[in-house]
């Protein structure tokens, strides 16, 4: 785990972001999944300055899932074959580090040379697939029928009424405010910091100013959890281009070297059964990405990082060292640190608080819209040469850390 | 706590060899769990073989039923039918081993009264079902325990 790795055999370095791209977002766009794929995917591949021809790989997360509903908008597959591609590497899967374990396979993949260009996608439609009804209509055997019965993970939660991952989180959560007397007031900077960002991002889905009553006059979903601690479904679809460093020196795009990479699991793949309740897998991710490269967190200059709940966000900047461990209500308090002419921008489209749940690509997705000046009127002002990505929670997480050289 | 208690709409586990005594321990006022006899490593949730050891030398053995309140979260959002709103969620870890966990309900406790680390019985909800009977695992604050 500690031991000292030579530069070469930290091969993701070989591996750099060339383009992004992504669909129209919408809480209910009525669209076929597979198109909001495809549009991201043609817009990422001309973004980066490449043909279709030239796409060797295809990296996906989660692959095809008919269940939750709307949770995933194509796989592999679909992809491959409705653009005709013809591929070298491919993957997709949900058992992986998180969102951006896919990213990290096609890092893999360019710096073996299985692949040149990874076309790596995540597509949602969870706003469409789950209608007007809200989420606990979706909610497997909310019918009320008897004959529905929890196996797999859900036979330890389902039957305590504990169905979602807001629950869960909110468990962890509370232990940390536990230890640490972490606080309502200090969470909610992640949520009003997302607000103002996305006041200034024309796809964000919730623009409104939020001020601190607002946060805490919301509805409570589940303790420490209100409203605006949750993100929002929404339908859309982010793709990125993966590429080998000696493939992207003439493309339309400086590219974003991978840097390094975490991907690490050190305790149970379970929501209730992990060590310590008040980290994650968070936790093991960040502490890896530090083993792999000599940078600092102090030489990072943005950090996109999950915040499908408040509290991934928190957790992420203590595990990836941006805080210490506790200290990440204070860090975020008022808002300073984290805005966008702060000393460690955060979530600077919005996040999934208030862009809309793209499910971890949107994060990377904006880490190079940054990085390449596209931000339009939410740029960061300081030119941003070392971003930072990470995605997931609980036990699936990934980290990314870019460098523009 | 009302005057007279209703048993929620659950959805019950799916029974199976493994997991049959956990789930139906409460017949008997037992909770019980998987435990490795070469090791005494306690397994949870059930698994063919010991975590530990690896050995398949395997029992059900009953524990006391006390545990210590790991975390929480009162529970607003009507996700389905269930628990009259708010309830609440909670982890719990058997005094036994801290490193067994359960999901469960904290019942019979006023709210404002939770504290991570009060110690906690097990009581136990039954359901009948066509599939084989249930008694689902809650946890109260364990009468005369100092809080």
């Amino acid at each position: 785990m500690t031991e000292t790795l030579d530069a070469n055999s930290i091969i993701e370095r070989r591996a750099c972001v060339t383009g992004v791209g992504q669909s129209d977002i919408g809480r209910r766009l009525g669209i076929d999944p597979l198109e909001l794929t495809l549009d991201a995917c043609i817009a990422a591949i001309e973004h980066a300055g490449l043909t279709p021809a030239d796409i060797d790989g295809v990296a996906t997360y989660p692959g095809p899932m008919a269940v939750p509903a709307g949770f995933s908008g194509a796989g592999a597959y679909d992809v491959i074959d409705a653009m005709r591609l013809s591929v070298g590497w491919y993957g997709g899967g949900l058992e992986t580090s998180g969102q951006l374990g896919s990213v990290i396979n096609a890092c893999l993949a360019v710096a073996s040379g299985l692949a040149n260009h990874v076309l790596c996608f995540r597509s949602v439609w969870e706003g469409t697939a789950q209608g007007s009804k809200g989420r606990s209509a979706v909610m497997p055997g909310s019918g009320g029928s008897g004959s529905f019965k929890a196996s797999g993970f859900t036979e330890w939660t389902l039957p305590f009424s504990a169905p979602s991952a807001a629950v869960w989180i909110a468990m962890f959560a509370q232990r940390h405010f536990h230890l640490y007397g972490t606080t309502r007031e200090q969470m909610g900077w992640i949520a009003i910091n997302a607000r103002r960002n996305a006041a200034l991002n024309p796809k964000a889905i919730y623009t409104d100013p939020m001020t601190m009553d607002d946060y805490l006059g919301a509805r409570m979903i589940a303790t420490p959890f209100g409203l605006f601690d949750c993100d929002a479904p929404c339908d859309g679809a982010t793709a990125v281009i993966i590429s080998r460093v000696d493939r992207a020196k003439d493309l339309r795009n400086t590219p974003l070297r991978i840097e390094a990479v975490g991907s690490a699991l050190r305790g149970r793949p379970s929501w209730d059964q992990f060590d310590d309740l008040s980290t994650m897998a968070t936790r093991d991710a960040g502490a890896q990405l530090w083993t792999r490269t000599d940078l600092k967190p102090s030489d990072v200059q943005m950090l996109q990082a999950y915040d499908g709940f408040t509290f991934l966000t928190m957790s992420w900047l203590e595990a990836m060292g941006f805080c210490k461990v506790g200290e990440s209500g204070p860090f975020v308090e008022g808002g300073e640190r984290i805005a966008r002419d702060g000393v460690l921008p955060l979530n600077t489209h919005g996040g999934q608080l208030s862009a809309g749940r793209l499910h971890g690509y949107g994060f990377l997705h904006e880490a190079a819209i940054q990085m390449w000046g596209e931000g339009g009127a939410r740029q960061i002002p300081n030119n941003v040469e070392v971003g930072a990505v990470a995605a997931g929670g609980g036990n699936t997480c990934g980290c990314l850390l870019l460098v523009k050289e | 706590m009302s005057d007279t208690p209703t048993v929620p709409f659950r959805i019950l586990p799916k029974l199976t060899d493994a997991n049959r005594e956990f789930w139906q321990g409460g017949q008997d006022n037992e909770l019980r769990f998987w435990r490795c006899q070469d090791c005494t490593q306690f397994i949870h949730p059930p698994q063919p073989i010991c975590p530990s050891c690896y050995g398949k030398n395997l029992r059900v053995e009953p524990v006391s039923g006390r545990a210590t309140l790991t975390t929480y979260s009162i529970n607003h959002q009507p996700w389905m039918p269930g628990p009259e709103l708010p309830y609440v969620v909670a982890i719990i870890e058997i005094v036994e081993d801290p490193s067994v966990r359960l999901t469960t309900n904290l019942v019979d406790c006023d709210h404002a009264d939770i504290t991570i680390g009060m110690a906690l019985k097990v009581q136990f909800e039954h359901h009948s079902d066509t599939d084989g009977d249930v008694w689902l695992p809650l946890f109260a604050p364990e009468l005369g325990a100092a809080q």
